[in-house]
């Protein structure tokens, strides 16, 4: 990896162009619906602090569980060639554990700490059980993990003892909503925390190379020295320590675990997060970022359905009709046909490769 | 499935041979289950009745596994199925209780008895299911879009108009419910109660329709050339075309057969419960694929039996039964138990197969 940053941004830059042009016309069609939809205001929240609000902040706070999950999907996609179904599941036993720990004593600072760290490591380790079916027992992903997406759920409530308690503290407000002082949602800022913890892992570490390897061919990696069945295990562990994450904002937004709700779901937005990401779900080369933005654009989708007044269980059809959009123009056989029409009517195809990389 | 192990010398890697070993550790499985339930439950385990309510209860499962075993057996995926087969049980509720109002008139003006509403409500079954299985079948094949996202945009696109059509729960009327929930009795297969009296054992119609429907993909997929492109295209795309086979077509195929599958199981659905639900059928395309697995089709295509997959429906059940009947009622045992079988059963498949790669192949 000698290129520069900007010139791999470039190199991998169609991929990005459906997260991006979906994005793009979801903006436009909420400005021409509502110019002042993106409008971000000051308020004052319960404690009186001054805090943000609008549509805007409400997207990026919304979706945070969303993108450290589609993070950590995005890894397990490119190293294993397939999904994880059972992130949701994973998620609710971390917030399970999270809660039971929490339950221990009186809340401070040190044991929601202590709380975290047994999530995330109840949430590693069943990453790890996974990751162990995928790589040492040579299971397709979606059935390794099918095991915990049937019987996940019933694990975290079996750890709270089929009880759904609730926990308040100021510290699990200040994860779920706003530490006092800071006007911008905590989730968003773990979220950049987050995505700087991924990319300093991908600047200084191979492990991006190596997880693409893998994900391109299997046998070529390991002859060269890559232990494929490590990476495949690695990336699934990460991927737990992702659900962890996202269990706790989840648990600390409503200040209660529910295992059959929280999260529900979210693995299929994850999945298809990647895939609007215009990542491969065979695996092999990814773009972490693509993911990310997919995030985006699905909870900029659900958001601008809900102001819409469309009722809460209807938004999955009209959902389910941009997806089919999105996915119709980021065919390959839409792309070729849209190529060579462009070709017809303007001489020059569109080489956006090596035209942006001139410019 | 004694032609399992024809000769020894017969142990090339054929995906066939693969097929038939999955099947038999799988039927074993069930039978051990359920003789081992027998014995140390015995109760209703003993009694006939038990097999049939469990079909009873799986007709409409049984018949989307069919579908998605060959989906699964071409290398594909549909996840769709669970929210198909709602939208269609809750479309033909409310064609048989005229909420829909969408044959009202044509039934008012012809003058048709009230009992035809059951022939619309299949007729439009099997359009939906169809539809479905056409659109997705289409973008999957002819566009090259990953299945996964197809057909998960398929089952929201399904669940979603469920609750745009109706948010309230629907019922059929009871007079059409008495037609359609007629059960057949095996007077010979029953069981005489306390008071002696002989209770038949009872069999839903849907069960004979998931029969027919078992029996016929197993000839398909056995004795007919799309059937055996199926196999093909799931082993090796590349090589299927090289044979002649017209990879996209089969593919589009697939698809179909597996929207026609839900929109027949949304039908049986219906005749089973008489009630349209947002939530009907949750999780049933997990249930499939967990039922195809255990069944012994692998999701990399290309292997697969669709008796297994009627045998996994079966294990499945049994699994739930049995937990049920042994005195685990915190209501997380069924669930974690059925994921602790499914683990042992994807292992123990694995291992079997990584076994035979290995002795067969040299490599």
């Amino acid at each position: 990896m000698k290129r520069s940053g900007a010139s791999r941004f470039f190199y991998n830059n169609s991929q990005l162009l459906i997260p991006l042009i979906a994005i793009l016309l979801l903006t436009v069609f909420n400005l021409i619906r509502d110019p002042g939809f993106f409008s971000v205001g000051i308020a004052a929240n319960n404690n009186g602090d001054p805090v943000l609000q609008g549509n805007l902040i409400s997207i990026l706070n919304g979706a945070s569980e969303l993108v450290i999950l589609s993070m950590g999907m995005t890894l397990v996609t490119a190293a294993a060639g397939g999904q994880d179904i059972s992130v949701g599941a994973l998620a609710a036993i971390g917030g399970s554990v999270f809660v039971k720990v929490l339950k221990g004593g009186s809340i401070n600072g040190l044991l929601v700490l202590a709380a975290f760290l047994a999530c995330c490591a109840a949430a590693m380790v069943f990453g790890a059980l996974n990751g162990s079916l995928v790589s040492f027992f040579g299971i397709q992903p979606m059935i390794a993990t099918l095991i915990l997406f049937t019987c996940g759920r019933s694990i975290a409530y079996w750890i709270n003892g089929g009880a759904t308690p609730t926990v308040a503290s100021p510290i699990l407000n200040a994860i779920g909503s706003f530490i006092p002082g800071i006007p911008v949602p905590t989730p968003i800022l773990i979220v950049i925390a987050a995505g700087i913890l991924f990319a300093l892992l991908f600047r200084f570490t191979a492990l991006g190379l190596y997880i693409q390897t893998v994900g391109i061919n299997q046998g070529a990696a390991r002859l060269n020295g890559i232990s494929a069945k490590g990476i495949k295990l690695l990336s699934f562990i990460l991927l737990g320590a992702c659900c962890a994450v996202a269990g706790v904002i989840g648990v600390s937004r409503l200040g209660l675990i529910n295992h059959e709700t929280l999260l529900i779901n979210i693995e299929m937005d994850a999945i298809l997060a990647v895939a609007i990401g215009g990542n491969n779900l065979g695996g092999g080369r990814f773009k972490m970022i693509g993911s990310v933005l997919g995030a985006y654009a699905i909870q900029a989708l659900t958001i601008t359905l809900y102001a819409m007044k469309v009722p809460s269980t209807d938004v999955k059809a009209y959902k389910a009709v941009v997806i089919i959009i999105l996915v119709i123009m980021g065919s390959p056989v839409v792309k070729d046909a849209a190529g060579r029409l462009w070709k017809r009517l303007f001489g020059t195809r569109r080489t956006g490769t090596a035209g942006k990389e001139a410019a | 499935m004694e032609n399992g192990k024809k000769s020894p010398s017969s142990r090339r890697r054929e995906p066939i041979t693969d097929t038939q070993l999955l099947l038999t550790i799988t039927v074993c499985i069930f039978i051990a289950m359920y003789v081992g339930a027998m014995f140390i439950w015995g109760g209703g385990f003993k009694k006939p009745q038990m097999l049939f309510d469990m079909l009873n209860d799986n007709a409409f499962l049984i018949i989307i596994s069919c579908g998605l075993t060959i989906v699964m057996i071409t290398g594909s995926i549909d996840i769709s199925v669970g929210g198909v087969t709602a939208l269609v049980a809750m479309v033909s509720v409310m064609i048989l209780n005229g909420n829909l109002g969408l044959f009202n008139g044509m039934i008012g003006a012809l003058g048709l008895p009230e009992e035809s509403r059951i022939f619309f409500a299949l007729l439009m079954s099997l359009f939906i299911g169809l539809a479905f299985g056409a659109v997705q079948g289409f973008l999957i094949a002819y566009l090259q879009i990953q299945p996964f996202i197809i057909t998960l945009a398929g089952m929201f696109f399904a669940r979603g108009m469920i609750t745009i059509i109706s948010v309230d729960p629907q019922k059929a009327p009871q007079e059409l419910m008495d037609i359609l929930q007629t059960r057949i009795n095996i007077s010979w297969l029953g069981s005489v109660n306390k008071k002696g009296v002989l209770i038949p054992a009872r069999m839903e119609i849907g069960v004979i329709i998931a029969l027919i429907i078992v029996i016929l993909v197993f000839f398909l997929l056995r004795k007919r050339q799309l059937g055996r492109s199926f196999y093909a295209v799931g082993g090796n795309p590349q090589s299927a075309l090289m044979l002649g086979i017209n990879v996209r077509r089969t593919r589009f195929y697939a698809h179909l057969l597996s929207g026609l599958f839900s929109g027949i199981a949304g039908f049986v659905f219906m005749m089973h419960t008489g009630a349209g639900n947002a939530t009907n059928a949750t999780a049933a395309e997990m249930n499939a694929i967990a039922s195809s697995i255990i069944g012994g089709t692998l999701l990399s295509g290309g292997v697969g039996n669709v008796a297994g997959t009627f045998f996994g429906v079966l294990t499945l059940s049994t699994i739930k039964s049995v937990v049920t009947t042994s005195g685990l009622r915190d209501p997380w045992w069924q669930s974690i138990s059925t994921g602790a079988m499914l683990c042992l059963f994807i292992l123990l498949q694995s291992l079997v197969l990584m076994h035979r790669r290995k002795g067969g192949n040299g490599k």
